[in-house]
């Protein structure tokens, strides 16, 4: 009896939990996430999300009064009217065909695309501003975004929230290859959290252990939600997310075991108090044949399953707000230690995957090639594929083309834009048809433009980047696919809008290429002057010598070396000098 | 950066029946000026000039004048008057009027106006008449702190440097700060405390700038001083000397305004971590100072709100608190006169001021406030130009686009005119037309295409140039050495012949 009685209690507590207290209800959320998966070659991902949800709408501009949602982010949406905003600032470089699809990816260095509020007048206006303001507070420098790297994307880039149209003039893509990243982009993101990295899961961002890592990505996406499932008003979300991927054999000497203290030399100790949801999940579906799950320790509070971009996956859930878990030890330590040192099979090729390198010799003309693979053994589906080039390569469209298998290709949509020097980029949008189990090839030849020697970067001779260029298409999924309840499935199955039940979203990023253009010597123009002005000067010497010189015939004087000499022989000798 | 002010304050000195003091020079109505100078710096004068219209009162003032109490008649005569901004009127009452009480001889009104107890002769009443002006527009040291970058560093008081700067706008920031969300769930409700008694004022001020009122809560933001434990009282004490450094690390969580370039006051509510309540700040004196708040000049204040203990020590965590918002809202708003310089100091003891009630504040108040910031912006405008014209001075070859022009003549425009209506005494105009002053120059001042850095130092050229120059000056200067050499030997040689 007492015993039911104290579980009871025990429940209603839990019930109440740290959430909205009993005065007015909240109208904001916090939910935190991590999500490790274990990679293929000893390498394991870790994914945080955390994602704040206010009930409330920002472009109002009466709503000023902020909790959870930080306030810089607030204003900046309800001054500028922006709709949505998705920043992503990311070191090195997601490899899809090793580590499979990644949950979020993001182009190398800096991507910024914003829908815009039909309000808004002056959309290039609001868009300078923004990337200005984004650059005070993420310590980027998207301040370097202008027209000549903007694009207007048609197709690529839908709303991924609430929109009631998707005019594409209200849309503004931008990339910074060069951009890198580091710690101080890192601690204002940081700022931005409720709990700072002061509790939760965001105790284990310590910087000098993410930036000691294979991948760095951190993300921003603000965007407008349904407040409930009749969506007759809007809520606010922000998620906040952050991917890194840690080579555990490298650093593990040799060992591909893992765990949360090696990784991040901090182990969790409890959930950010203000986070009505905190949970790790831990990937543990089978690797070998046998289809064992992996084991990880100490054991999970429970265990989910999920078809994640067609696939079907295993996850070992860690609920940091379950008091059951804080029991035995004081802290959380996940760990995983492989069973049999060659578990870790390979990994099934993913469906899309996609690969662009730069060919060609001499500083005149080269060639950009883009292959994109479809694995799926018996599906064919199209591919949105977006190209930024920018304008001093000059692009040649009529030598563009499409092989699959051999054959034509002939894309069903084209959208091209032509580069404008020194204005705007140029901006390719196709949509591809890929049959099934074939490697599609896109070449396109260039020109190298010759720029004017203020414009060359610092680094010249480092070559020049071309942004990632931006794969989205809905892939077949092998296995059927259920219809998942998106609040409660981990991590990034809302974020993107699923469609049916027999495909899913995925939108991948090729390579940064690193063009060399012409480069001249910097020093020739002071070398110019330096031979110049000595030529004129030792004319000038010698000229002004002549003019000023005095001519006047000179006395002969007392007799010069040979004359001496003898004097001197001729006194040794006794003998009278000359 | 010459300026010669003159400030005009339009006076009426109203005399009720039985007050007129029989030394007038003149019968009523009459007027006149009295002019004073303040002294600021040997460029800068400034004059005050109180322009005074003796009369007496009309029947209708008479009548409001009849009223109960002083307040009672303030707001009848309210209705009376078309005060315009920065005009005041004083109504001499009789030495046994029963509206203003017991040693009481002046009483200032909510709007613009005065009553004064008669009594003496013409020349008391004018010294009473100077204090009441100088309480109601400005004196000579609001208007040496409204120059005070003009004036010499040690002739300011320690106050003066506490006022905001005049600008176009300010951003409120109220923050809740709490370090420790474990313990206390800390809910406040801002938006109604804001509605109800922070916005009657800035209504009011919206005159002087404009205004936008935000606010946040920050978890784990902790002051940068660990409090030291007073065992006789246990409690936590911030001493007063250490409260300097208790800003710093928080400022960096406050966020910046990104959407606007206004200045930022900061309001922070600072709720104690469980281990370190209660906390008391302790003045100079070590006496615990009773709002339990401090200001920071020019930047805002800082409120220290304990959260009661629980009764019982199982009281499961966190423990809910619902903030007092009139006792904080009490603090701020006064910090916040504070911050615009608006106290009451210095005030004679007969002297009574209505309290200006929900709006915060009086009208004489906010032309007070308009008195100290035109002359502000007068002197801002005119220090702005002059940089502008020292940077132009010093780049010869700087190109002045045609848009920065117009803004440089506008600004001179609008300031002569801000100027030329503070003489005529319509400080409203005045201070519109110093605010446009203030926008044309600053706007001026920070065009990207005036930007310093754009321009090749003449210095940098000489040194390109530098082996043109060189091997060109060596002929030269052997040629020079010869000469010398020559000349000298000439002089030599003729000695030698004697």
């Amino acid at each position: 009896g007492g015993m039911a009685a104290e579980l009871l209690l025990l429940l209603l507590l839990l019930a109440a939990g740290p959430g909205p207290g009993p005065g007015r209800a909240q109208r904001d959320a916090l939910r935190e996430e991590l999500l490790l998966s274990p990679l293929p070659a000893g390498d394991v991902a870790a994914t945080f999300q955390f994602r704040t949800r206010w009930d409330a709408d920002l472009q109002r501009g009466e709503v000023s009064h902020y909790r959870l949602f930080p306030k810089a982010l607030g204003r900046l949406v309800a001054a500028l009217g922006v709709r949505e905003l998705h920043l992503a600032l990311t070191q090195g470089f997601w490899r899809t065909q090793a580590w499979g699809q990644p949950p979020l990816q993001a182009p190398a260095g800096a991507e910024l695309w914003v829908w815009f509020q039909p309000t808004v007048t002056d959309v290039d206006k609001a868009w300078k501003e923004l990337s200005n303001i984004l650059s005070g507070i993420f310590c980027a420098s998207l301040n370097f975004i202008d027209s000549t790297n903007t694009v207007t994307p048609t197709a690529s880039f839908k709303p991924l929230g609430l929109a009631n149209g998707t005019d594409h003039h209200l849309l503004r893509y931008a990339v910074l290859p060069r951009e890198v990243v580091c710690t101080e982009n890192l601690t204002p993101w940081k700022k931005l959290l409720p709990c700072g990295s002061k509790a939760g899961l965001a105790v284990l961002l310590k910087a000098e252990r993410l930036f000691h890592s294979s991948y760095h990505s951190q993300a921003v996406h603000i965007r407008p939600v349904c407040r409930d499932a009749s969506c007759l008003a809007v809520s606010w979300e922000l998620r906040q997310t952050l991917t890194v991927v840690f080579d555990t054999f490298a650093s593990g000497q040799g060992k591909k075991d893992w765990s949360l203290f090696k990784m991040f030399s901090r182990t969790l100790t409890d959930a950010c108090p203000l986070a009505s949801q905190s949970k790790v999940y831990v990937d543990i579906s089978p690797k070998n044949k046998e289809k064992e799950l992996l084991e990880v320790s100490p054991p999970p509070t429970s265990v989910h399953e999920a078809v994640v971009q067609g696939d079907k996956r295993t996850y070992a859930v860690y609920d940091l707000l379950s008091p059951l878990l804080f029991n035995t030890s004081r802290s959380l330590n996940v760990q995983l230690k492989w069973q049999r040192p060659q578990d870790s099979s390979e990994l099934p090729t993913p469906v899309l995957h996609a690969q662009r390198y730069v060919s060609g010799y001499g500083l005149q003309t080269g060639e950009i090639s883009t292959l994109i693979y479809n694995t799926h053994p018996y599906r064919a589906f199209p591919v949105l594929l977006l190209e930024t080039v920018p304008w001093y390569l000059r692009l040649y469209v009529h030598t563009l083309t499409i092989i699959t298998k051999g054959k034509e290709n002939k894309p069903s949509y084209i959208h091209y834009q032509p580069a404008q020097d020194r204005r705007r980029p140029h901006l390719l949008e196709m949509l591809i048809q890929l049959p099934a189990n074939s490697i599609t090839k896109i070449t396109i030849q260039f020109e190298r433009a010759l720029l004017k020697w203020t414009e060359y970067t610092p680094d010249p001779n480092h070559g020049f980047y071309v942004g990632s260029s931006v794969l989205s298409a809905l892939v077949p999924s092998v296995i059927a696919m259920k219809d998942v309840d998106e609040e409660q499935s981990p991590l990034f199955t809302s974020l993107f809008p699923s469609s049916d039940g027999s495909s899913y979203f995925v939108r991948l990023y090729t390579e940064p290429l690193l063009v060399n253009l012409p480069t001249p010597d910097f020093s020739m123009p002071y070398n110019v002057i330096c031979l110049t002005c000595t030529v004129v000067a030792v004319c000038y010497g010698s000229f002004y010598n002549l003019l000023t010189r005095t001519f006047h015939v000179e006395e002969p004087s007392r007799g010069g070396l040979a004359k001496r000499l003898a004097n001197i022989i001729r006194k040794f000798r006794g003998v009278p000098p000359l | 950066a010459c300026a010669q002010l003159q400030l005009a304050v339009p006076v009426a000195v109203v005399f009720a029946p039985g007050s007129v003091s029989g030394d007038l020079p003149r019968p009523l109505p009459f007027g006149d000026v009295q002019e004073t100078e303040i002294a600021v710096n040997q460029r800068t004068s400034v004059t005050s000039r109180y322009e005074t219209v003796y009369r007496s009162t009309t029947a209708r003032e008479e009548a409001a004048l009849d009223a109960a109490t002083a307040r009672e008649a303030d707001a009848a005569l309210h209705l009376l008057q078309d005060a315009s901004v920065g005009s005041l009127t004083v109504y001499v009452v009789p030495e046994t009027s029963p509206l203003l009480p017991q040693g009481v001889s002046v009483y200032v009104g909510k709007h613009r106006s005065a009553l004064v107890r008669a009594g003496g002769d013409l020349a008391a009443l004018r010294t009473r008449l100077q204090q009441l002006t100088q309480v109601m527009s400005f004196t000579a040291t609001s208007i040496a702190a409204a120059l005070s970058d003009r004036v010499p560093d040690g002739q300011l008081g320690p106050d003066a440097r506490r006022h905001l700067k005049s600008s176009l706008g300010y951003e409120i920031t109220f923050s809740l700060l709490n370090p420790d969300p474990k313990s206390h769930d800390v809910d406040w409700d801002i938006e109604d405390a804001v509605n109800r008694y922070v916005q009657p004022v800035l209504d009011k001020l919206s005159l002087v700038a404009n205004f936008s009122v935000d606010s946040q809560i920050l978890y784990y933001a902790v002051l940068g001083v660990t409090p030291r434990f007073d065992k006789e009282s246990s409690s936590f004490l911030l001493s007063a000397h250490s409260l300097p450094h208790v800003i710093n690390p928080v400022e960096a969580r406050l966020g910046s305004s990104a959407a606007s370039l206004y200045p930022v006051l900061n309001f922070l509510l600072y709720v104690p971590e469980r281990s370190h309540s209660p906390l008391y700040i302790q003045d100079k004196d070590g006496a615990p100072v009773p709002t339990n708040a401090f200001h920071s000049p020019r930047w805002g204040g800082i409120m220290v709100y304990n959260v009661e203990a629980p009764a019982s020590p199982q009281a499961s965590l966190p423990l809910h608190v619902d903030v007092d918002m009139v006792r904080v809202m009490e603090v701020f708003l006064a910090q916040l006169r504070l911050l615009f310089g608006l106290s009451w100091e210095e005030l004679p003891p007969e002297f009574l001021l209505e309290s200006p009630g929900n709006e915060g504040l009086a009208d004489w108040e906010l032309d007070r406030l308009l008195w100290a910031h035109t002359v502000e912006n007068i002197a801002t405008v005119s220090t702005t130009l002059t940089s502008l014209a020292q940077l132009l001075d010093k780049i010869g070859n700087i190109v002045i686009k045609d848009d920065v022009a117009s803004e440089v003549y506008q600004a001179v425009a609008s300031a002569q005119r801000a100027m030329a209506e503070l003489a005529a005494g319509h400080l409203h105009s005045a201070f519109q037309a110093s605010r446009e002053a203030v926008t044309s120059s600053e706007r001026a001042f920070f065009d990207p295409s005036l930007l310093h850095l754009l321009y090749f130092p003449d210095d940098q050229k000489f040194a390109i140039y530098i082996p043109l120059f060189l091997p060109m000056a060596v002929p030269i200067l052997l040629s020079l050495a010869k000469i010398i050499r020559e000349t000298r030997q000439r002089k030599k040689e003729p000695t030698k012949m004697d």
